[in-house]
């Protein structure tokens, strides 16, 4: 290729990638559905029908119908408006949780990647050890030891807990990359250590970065719903979908399935979603 | 006697669709190879070498297509067989030897079986297809070939892993063989051995070869006849000495005037370019391909395709002015480049940087390995200093540890200036490591690709010269306009330029801080002849306006010689041979000096007798005992030296006025071996 188009094709090559993603149909799904949810969870007041704390007396588990879409539970509330405002407990809390642990893991993992030798090995080790630790376990300690649930400390555990994966994925790009020449001439130039890791070689590996994040999101989702269900993750009563799995799912064997069903699919769809954008674009960047 | 040819390509035109459009690659193309005839095809990178090529082979890739035109293989037209026909084909008739061996090999397969395979699917029965294998792999002249049957590809050296490779090409006993670069990447005396068995085995086998590659020197030793691509248009195509002493097409003449060739040297001699850059992919004519670099162009030109004209019987070029092109004008761009720092003071030739000593041992799988052993190196001011020899002499390391990269072992020194510079960079002040910088090998790997342009030399003004923020950028856009990037470039991104452009970018970043000495790691192996003359010609300029020094590195010879002052040639981390570039290269010689001269293929098509390394660069964790290059050196048998060149190693001493070399054997003696 003439130096001239391989100029015209790197130039390119972000924007043809973007487009790529646009073609691609799980791309495609997953964004609409993350999106629904996305919306509902800033919009929901506008979205759902009833307050999520009203009940109905008239209607206590009344099964679907033109008045309550998804039905209503044991104390007459709505299914469907408690699935909308509900959206936006697991959202944030799941966000949040991987911003921390995609903000500890690549600042470790940079550390490591980069400076190499004994610092890399103990962390890498202290690392291994904690990924051995079930989340479930540790939210469960955490919950007993302090004596309530709080969605703090779901974040805080959560995030903990998915530190070691996203240093040991950002370490194995920062190790490539630190080899690269321009590492070196940053030497050359008298910069500091932490100029090299965050203006230099960060950049580098945040498509790398971005991907694990949406990974780790998806994972982050189904961590909250499993610690609301078990009563570990959140404020007691919150309208948040694991909550209410828990809280109905013994009335299935009454026939009463809506309560249980509605925020189950919403946990499975969301979940969904955001796999199927993380599959698109580890294909797309093919990383 | 037959006289179908084994290939012909018949107004070939192939055309890569990219982003739904199709854009034409290959113009018209057509020549025909006889049997047993070796064709070359010569051009710059993105004219079409490997597409016609490709297209031989019927292995254009998805996006490409043939849009006209016919191949004929041994008469027969092999544009529309089908897949089991292609297949039969590449299966018995036709061979490709590519690029990189390293690659071409399955690392996961013993080569025994990998080489076995091809003869298994000719019809060979498991047990003959492994000592056919065998058989193959002593044709191709690797000693200990049941001891490589055995290994990974990994376990080969660049070398051996090409022999390999052409032994499986060569196990169907192919009618052609399609050689894409067989030896670039080479070491040139591994070069110059594969080079020399591809020749033997075409003897012996009668095979025509299609040979392509961008060295012209490899291309005028190797072939009978050559083609000269421009643009995906074959613009000229003769007999190689033909064509070669009376090029007569501008393009050809333009390229072989670019080349460093025997005896240019800096001091008198600028190199040729070839103004403006080659069209994008692509792009339409209405004239000739060649028109807008031409320095022949006329109205003409422009709007009217050239048709191949008669140069001699054996000789054609697609020009106007075909008579006239040898007698072209030269093109030398001749620019002023503003100064790109403070004036250094000192006087030319004045001694700058003092290397004394300097060790290296690297710890591998618990063995020290002595990477470079006690290497002392001076450096004058204004002056360059090369450094050649082949990969794993330890050229890079040096630069490293002359640039506190990598620490040296106690006991080396490093003075820059009379002052004494501390082992590593962080332990240097901002002055001392300003003082010297690097312009590495890969400007895609050197260039951060998430930064501009512009950022990248205005961040090295601001920390080496301590600039604020708006003075840096002012420097830096000065510092990019010397170094002929446009204003509009500036703020774009790595991957936006070419090779050349961001070539220029790393020399800008490496004379942000006002060096005394830039080091320059094979800086123009990466690109094309016309932009290396071009980078070349730059240095040059920089040196003589700020007296700036330069250490040179680079397995080009020819480079080495027209840029270098003083030349130091490395073996296995060592100082072999040092003194002024005159003095090395036109001998007395060092043995390893003089193999490694003979070895570099000739444009201009001089014959010498090749002096032959044997065997391989040993390993530096087992080095040989006495002399390192005694097991391979040319020169020993015979000397009366044999004892004492396996006993002792011999010291670097002074031969002649100026002159070092490492070596048991008496100057005179060598002198008159040489002679």
């Amino acid at each position: 290729m003439t130096d001239e188009t391989a100029k015209q094709t790197k130039q390119t090559e972000l924007s043809e990638r973007l487009a790529v993603l646009k073609r691609n149909k799980a791309f495609i799904v997953g964004a609409a559905i993350l999106c629904f949810w996305a919306l509902s969870a800033i919009f929901g007041k506008l979205i759902a029908r009833y307050d999520q704390d009203f009940m109905d007396y008239e209607y206590i588990n009344s099964a679907p119908s033109g008045k309550y879409w998804f039905g209503t539970d044991s104390n007459g509330r709505d299914v469907y408006s408690r699935v909308i405002i509900g959206s936006r407990i697991i959202l944030v809390i799941s966000f949040l949780a991987t911003l921390l642990g995609a903000f500890l893991g690549a600042s470790l993992g940079l550390a490591a990647g980069y400076l190499k030798g004994k610092f890399d090995m103990i962390l890498m080790r202290i690392l291994e050890a904690i990924s051995a630790i079930p989340v479930i376990i540790i939210a469960l300690l955490a919950v007993a030891a302090i004596g309530r649930s709080s969605s703090i400390i779901t974040v805080l555990i959560i995030g903990f807990i998915f530190t070691p994966n996203v240093a040991r994925t950002v370490r194995a790009a920062v190790l490539g990359e630190s080899e690269l020449e321009y590492v070196a001439a940053a030497k050359l130039r008298t910069e500091k250590t932490a100029h090299i890791l965050f203006r230099e070689i960060l950049p580098n590996v945040l498509p790398t970065l971005i991907v694990e994040f949406t990974v780790r999101l998806g994972y982050a989702i189904f961590a909250v719903a499993t610690l609301s269900f078990l009563g570990a993750g959140l404020e007691a009563g919150s309208p948040d979908w694991g909550t209410q799995v828990a809280d109905t799912w013994s009335l299935i064997f009454t026939d009463v399935w809506w309560p249980t069903l509605f925020p189950s699919l919403a946990i499975a769809s969301v979940a969904v979603s955001i796999n199927l954008i993380s599959d698109a674009l580890l294909e797309v960047f093919e990383l | 006697m037959n006289t179908t040819p084994t290939l012909e390509l018949r107004n070939l035109e192939v055309a890569y669709t990219v982003r739904g459009i199709d854009r034409q690659v290959l113009r018209d193309v057509s020549f025909s190879i006889a049997p047993g005839e070796a064709y070359g095809l010569v051009g710059e990178s993105g004219c079409g070498k490997s597409t016609a090529a490709f297209a031989a082979m019927r292995y254009l890739p998805r996006n490409g297509k043939i849009t006209k035109g016919s191949i004929l293989f041994e008469g027969k037209d092999i544009v529309d067989i089908n897949e089991n026909e292609v297949a039969a084909l590449r299966r018995s008739a036709i061979s490709m030897v590519y690029q990189n061996p390293a690659t071409a090999l399955n690392p996961t397969i013993r080569i025994g079986k990998q080489i076995a395979e091809v003869f298994i699917l000719s019809g060979a029965s498991k047990s003959d297809a492994m000592a056919m294998a065998q058989a193959a792999l002593t044709k191709v002249q690797i000693s200990d070939p049941a001891q490589v049957m055995r290994r990974y590809a990994h376990q080969l050296s660049g070398g051996m892993a090409q022999r390999v490779v052409i032994a499986m090409a060569l196990a169907s006993n192919p009618r052609l063989l399609v050689m894409d670069e067989p030896t670039t990447g080479l070491d040139a005396t591994v070069e110059a051995e594969v080079l020399d068995l591809v020749r033997e085995l075409r003897r012996d086998t009668g095979t025509a070869v299609l040979f392509i590659s961008h060295n012209l020197g490899v291309i005028r030793n190797m072939c009978d006849r050559v083609g000269v691509l421009y643009a995906g248009a074959l613009v000229e195509q003769g007999a190689t000495a033909d064509l070669f002493n009376n090029p007569s097409h501008p393009y050809t003449v333009g390229l072989l005037r670019c080349i460093p060739r025997g005896g240019l040297h800096k001091s008198a001699d600028r190199l040729d370019t070839i103004p403006g850059t080659p069209p994008a992919l692509g792009t339409h004519f209405d004239g000739c391909v060649f028109s807008a670099r031409c320095a022949l162009v006329e109205d003409k030109c422009r709007t009217v395709q050239p048709q191949m004209v008669n140069v001699s019987d054996s000789h054609v070029a697609r020009c106007f002015h075909s008579d006239k092109a040898s007698a072209m004008p030269r093109s030398i761009e001749k620019i002023e480049i503003k100064s790109t720092s403070k004036r250094h003071s000192a006087i030319v030739g004045e001694s700058l940087l003092n290397v004394s000593h300097l060790s290296k041992v690297f710890t591998q799988d618990g063995h020290r390995v002595r990477v470079i052993n006690d290497v002392s190196l001076t450096l004058g001011v204004g002056e360059t200093l090369g450094l050649v020899g082949e990969s794993g002499s330890g050229k890079t390391t040096i630069a490293k540890l002359v640039l506190g990269l990598v620490a040296p072992e106690d006991g080396g020194i490093i003075t820059l200036d009379g002052k004494g510079l501390a082992k590593t960079l962080n332990r240097r002040d901002v002055q001392d490591v300003g003082a010297m910088q690097i312009v590495f090998q890969n400007p895609d790997q050197a260039l951060n690709r998430r930064h501009s342009v512009t950022r990248i030399v205005s961040r090295a003004v601001e920390r080496l010269r301590g600039f604020n923020v708006s003075d840096a950028l002012d420097r830096a856009h000065e510092l990019l306009l010397g170094m002929r990037v446009e204003a509009t470039l500036h703020s774009a991104r790595p991957v936006q330029l070419s090779g050349g452009l961001k070539q220029r970018v790393a020399i800008a970043r490496a004379f942000a801080g006002a060096p005394q000495i830039v080091l320059c790691d094979e800086p123009t192996s990466a690109l094309d002849v016309s932009v290396q003359a071009a980078i070349l010609n730059l240095l040059v300029d920089l040196q003589k306006q700020d007296q700036t020094s330069f250490i040179f590195i680079s397995h080009d010879l020819g480079v080495v010689r027209y840029i270098s002052d003083r030349i130091a040639v490395l073996y296995l981390g060592r100082v072999v041979e040092f003194g002024t570039s005159q003095r090395v290269f036109n001998g007395p010689f060092h043995p390893y000096t003089e193999a490694l001269l003979s070895s570099v293929p000739n444009v201009d098509g001089t014959i010498r007798k090749r002096i032959p390394l044997t065997g391989v660069v040993p390993s530096p964790s087992n080095p040989p005992s006495g002399c390192v290059l005694n097991p391979r050196c040319p020169r020993k048998v015979g000397s009366g030296y044999e004892s004492l060149c396996e006993s002792e190693e011999p010291d670097l001493s002074e031969v002649e006025p100026g002159h070092f070399m490492r070596c048991h054997i008496p100057v005179a003696k060598l002198k008159q071996l040489q002679s």
